[in-house]
C-alpha cells in the first residue's frame, strides 16, 4: 500500500491538498446532486395525480334550491354546503357586530356581490374536521341558526361564522364563481 | 472473520466509543465494507457485479414500494391502475419503467456474477455455502420476477401465469390439485393476482435477507480472485475501502448510465407489446414468450417433445427445466478439480466458452417460436448443457493437467517472487 500513496503524499506536502482530495470531493458532490435529483420524483409521486387534479373544480346547478333550503354536495372528496339564505337570515347575519367575533368577517365578505343569499362553504368543521349539522332538512342548526357540529359543539351562525365552541375559524368559503344565475362553479 | 492483519476499528470520538460499546454498528460496517475488510489486490472487473446486483435490488425495492402505492391488485382494475400510473401519477411512467427495466438489469448483473463464479471456481471449497446461497437468491429472484410480470394483468401476464402454473399440473397424481391450490381457482383470476401481489412484495425482502447471509458467508473465507490462489499475507490484499468502494462506485455510475439510457430512450425494448392488451381468458396471444432472462430455461422446457419410457413429455420438460438450475446446487461436488481459476485450466477454459455459447443459443431458441429448426437446436443445446455439468466437469477434473499456479497473488501481479515484492 505504501507504494500507492507515495506519489500523492509528495504533492500533499507542497500544497496541503492532494489531487485525490479534489477528485474525491467532486465525485461525491456529483453523486449527491444526482441522489437529490433522483429523490425528487420519488417523493413527488405522492402528490395528487392528474386524475385527482382533473376533478378539482365542479359545476353545480342551484336552480332548484328554494330560499331557506340548502344542499350538500361533494367537492375534492369533501362535503360542500350550498345554502339559499332567507331575507330574515341575511338581516340576522348583518345585524352582528363583527368586532365581537372570533373570526371577524361580514356576510358580504363571504358571498358574491349581488348574490348575498348564496352562502357556499365547506361542510368541514374548522375544529377537527367533522361534518356540521344544519344543511339537511330537520337537522339541528345550533344556537345561532346556522350550523352545529355535534363532535365538539361548535355553533355557526347564518353566515357560517363561528360563534360558540372550540372551532378556531369560520367555515371555509371555497373559491367559487357564478357562471349564470343558476350554475355555480366551485374551485 | 477476515484476516488477522485486518485493520482494527478504533472510534476516535466519545460518541463513537459510546456507540461502539452499546451497538457496534459502525464497527460492523467498517469490518464489512470499510477499511477493516482486506480484499485480494488483483480483483478484476468481473468482481463488480455483486455490488451491481445489490444496487438493482435496491432500485427494485424502492420503485416497487412506490408502485404499490398506486397499483390495485384486483383483476377488474389492475390493468387500468397500471395505466393510471403511466398517465396520471406524477413521474409514474418513469418509476414504472425503472421497475420494469430494473428487473432486466438485476438479471444482467446476476448472470455475469454467476458466470464469474463459474469461470473462476468461486463455488469451490471453502466457498460452497456462499455458492449455494447464491443459487437460492437466483431462484427467489426468478419467482419474484415471474410474479411481478403477472401484476399488470395484460395478455402476457395472464398467459404467463397460466403457462407457468400449468407446469405444476405435470406432476403425476397431485399436479392438478397443486395447480388449483396455487391459483386459488381453475385459471388465473382475482385470487391468483392478489396472492402474487402479496408474495411479490414479500420475496424481495426475503432475497435481501439471503443476500445478507451470502455476504456473511463471503466474508468468512474472503473473496476469491482471478488466480484462484489463496491469500497468503497482507501483501496480497488491499483494504476494501477506499480501493473497492471507489471501484464499485465507478461501475455503479456506469451501470446507472446504461440503465437510465434504456429506461428513458428504449423503455419497452425488453418488454412485449402484447402486455399492453388487457388480459383476456378467451384468447391466447399468437406467440407467448417469457421475459428474456427466462429464455434459456424456457427453451429447455420446450425441448422435450417426446415421451421417454413411461414419463410423458410434459413432465420431462418440467423436470429438465427445474433440474437445469438445481444442478448448480451440486456443482461444488461435480467439479472436483483442486484448481479454482479457469485461467490455469486450459481444457476447462474451452468447455466454459462452449457452455456460454450453448446457453446463449438456448436463450435465442427460448425467445423464438416453438417450431423447427429451433426445437431441434434446443434439444441439442439442452443435452449439451446437462452434459457439461454431469459428464464433462467430473471427467475434466480427473483428466485435465492444469498449468502451474503462481506462488501467490502478489507474485502473479508483480511478476516477481514474493521476497522481493514491496
Amino acid at each position: 500500500m505504501a507504494t500507492v500513496e507515495t506519489a500523492d503524499t509528495a504533492v500533499a506536502e507542497e500544497s496541503g491538498v492532494r489531487r485525490r482530495d479534489f477528485i474525491n470531493i467532486a465525485a461525491v458532490s456529483f453523486a449527491g446532486a444526482g441522489a437529490v435529483a433522483t429523490v425528487f420524483p420519488l417523493v413527488n409521486q405522492m402528490n395528487p395525480s392528474a386524475d385527482v387534479l382533473a376533478l378539482s373544480s365542479i359545476e353545480v346547478d342551484i336552480s332548484a334550491i328554494e330560499a331557506g333550503q340548502s344542499i350538500k354536495t361533494s367537492w375534492r372528496k369533501q362535503p360542500i354546503f350550498i345554502r339559499n339564505l332567507t331575507a330574515d337570515e341575511i338581516s340576522q347575519a348583518n345585524a352582528v357586530d363583527t368586532a365581537g367575533l372570533r373570526d371577524p368577517e361580514t356576510l358580504a365578505d363571504r358571498t358574491t356581490p349581488g348574490k348575498e343569499n348564496w352562502l357556499i362553504t365547506l361542510g368541514v368543521c374548522t375544529h377537527l374536521g367533522c361534518v356540521p349539522l344544519g344543511a339537511a332538512q330537520g337537522e339541528i342548526k345550533g344556537e345561532f341558526g346556522g350550523y352545529f357540529c355535534p363532535c365538539h359543539g361548535s355553533h355557526y351562525d347564518t353566515a357560517a361564522r363561528i360563534r360558540k365552541g372550540p372551532a378556531p375559524t369560520n367555515l371555509v368559503v371555497p373559491e367559487h364563481e357564478f357562471l349564470s344565475d343558476t350554475v355555480v362553479k366551485i374551485g | 472473520m477476515s484476516f488477522p492483519w485486518a485493520k482494527e476499528y478504533t472510534p476516535t470520538t466519545d460518541f463513537g466509543q459510546w456507540m461502539d460499546k452499546q451497538l457496534p454498528l459502525p464497527r460492523f460496517i467498517y469490518n464489512s465494507v470499510g477499511a477493516g475488510y482486506p480484499a485480494p489486490r488483483n480483483l478484476n472487473y468481473m468482481w463488480n457485479f455483486g455490488s451491481l446486483a445489490g444496487l438493482f435490488l435496491v432500485v427494485q425495492i424502492v420503485t416497487g414500494i412506490i408502485l404499490a402505492m398506486h397499483y390495485a391488485a384486483n383483476a377488474n382494475i389492475a390493468f387500468d391502475s397500471v395505466e393510471h400510473i403511466m398517465r396520471d401519477v406524477n413521474s409514474g411512467w418513469m418509476i414504472r419503467y425503472a421497475h420494469a427495466n430494473g428487473a432486466s438489469f438485476f438479471f444482467i448483473a446476476i448472470y455475469l456474477h454467476i458466470g464469474r463464479g463459474l469461470f473462476y471456481g468461486s463455488y469451490k471449497a471453502p466457498r460452497e455455502m456462499l455458492w449455494l446461497l447464491g443459487v437460492v437468491i437466483y431462484l427467489l429472484a426468478m419467482a419474484t420476477a415471474f410474479m411481478g410480470y403477472v401484476l399488470p394483468w395484460g395478455q402476457m401476464s395472464f398467459w404467463g401465469a397460466k403457462v407457468i402454473t400449468g407446469l405444476f399440473e405435470a406432476i403425476p397424481l397431485v399436479g392438478k390439485p397443486i395447480q388449483e391450490l396455487l391459483l386459488g381457482g381453475f385459471a388465473p383470476d382475482n385470487a391468483a393476482l392478489n396472492r402474487f401481489f402479496s408474495l411479490h412484495y414479500l420475496l424481495p425482502f426475503v432475497i435481501a435477507g439471503v443476500v445478507i447471509m451470502h455476504i456473511w458467508a463471503l466474508h468468512i473465507p474472503g473473496s476469491n480472485n482471478p488466480t484462484g490462489v489463496d491469500v497468503k499475507g497482507p501483501q496480497d490484499t488491499v483494504p476494501f475501502h477506499p480501493y473497492y468502494t471507489a471501484k464499485d462506485g465507478w461501475t455503479i455510475g456506469l451501470a446507472l448510465i446504461f440503465f437510465t439510457a434504456l429506461m428513458f430512450f428504449l423503455p419497452n425494448a425488453l418488454g412485449h407489446a402484447d402486455n399492453y392488451i388487457p388480459a383476456n381468458p378467451l384468447s391466447t396471444p399468437a406467440h407467448i414468450v417469457p421475459e428474456w432472462y427466462f429464455w434459456p430455461w424456457y427453451a429447455i422446457l420446450r425441448a422435450f417433445t417426446f415421451d421417454f419410457l413411461f414419463i410423458p413429455a410434459k413432465l420431462l420438460g418440467v423436470l429438465a427445466m427445474f433440474s437445469a438450475i438445481l444442478v448448480w446446487f451440486f456443482l461444488p461436488w461435480l467439479d472436483k478439480s483442486p484448481v479454482r481459476s479457469g485461467n490455469f485450466r486450459p481444457k476447462f477454459k474451452i468447455f466454459f466458452g462452449i457452455l456460454v455459447i450453448d446457453v446463449l443459443i438456448l436463450g435465442y431458441c427460448g425467445g423464438a417460436p416453438a417450431e423447427e429448426p429451433f426445437v431441434m437446436i434446443s434439444q441439442l443445446a439442452a443435452a449439451y448443457y446437462f452434459a457439461h455439468f454431469l459428464i464433462i466437469l467430473p471427467l475434466l477434473s480427473r483428466m485435465e493437467k492444469p498449468e502451474p499456479l503462481p506462488n501467490s497473488i502478489t507474485e502473479s501481479v508483480t511478476g516477481k517472487p514474493l521476497n522481493t515484492a514491496s
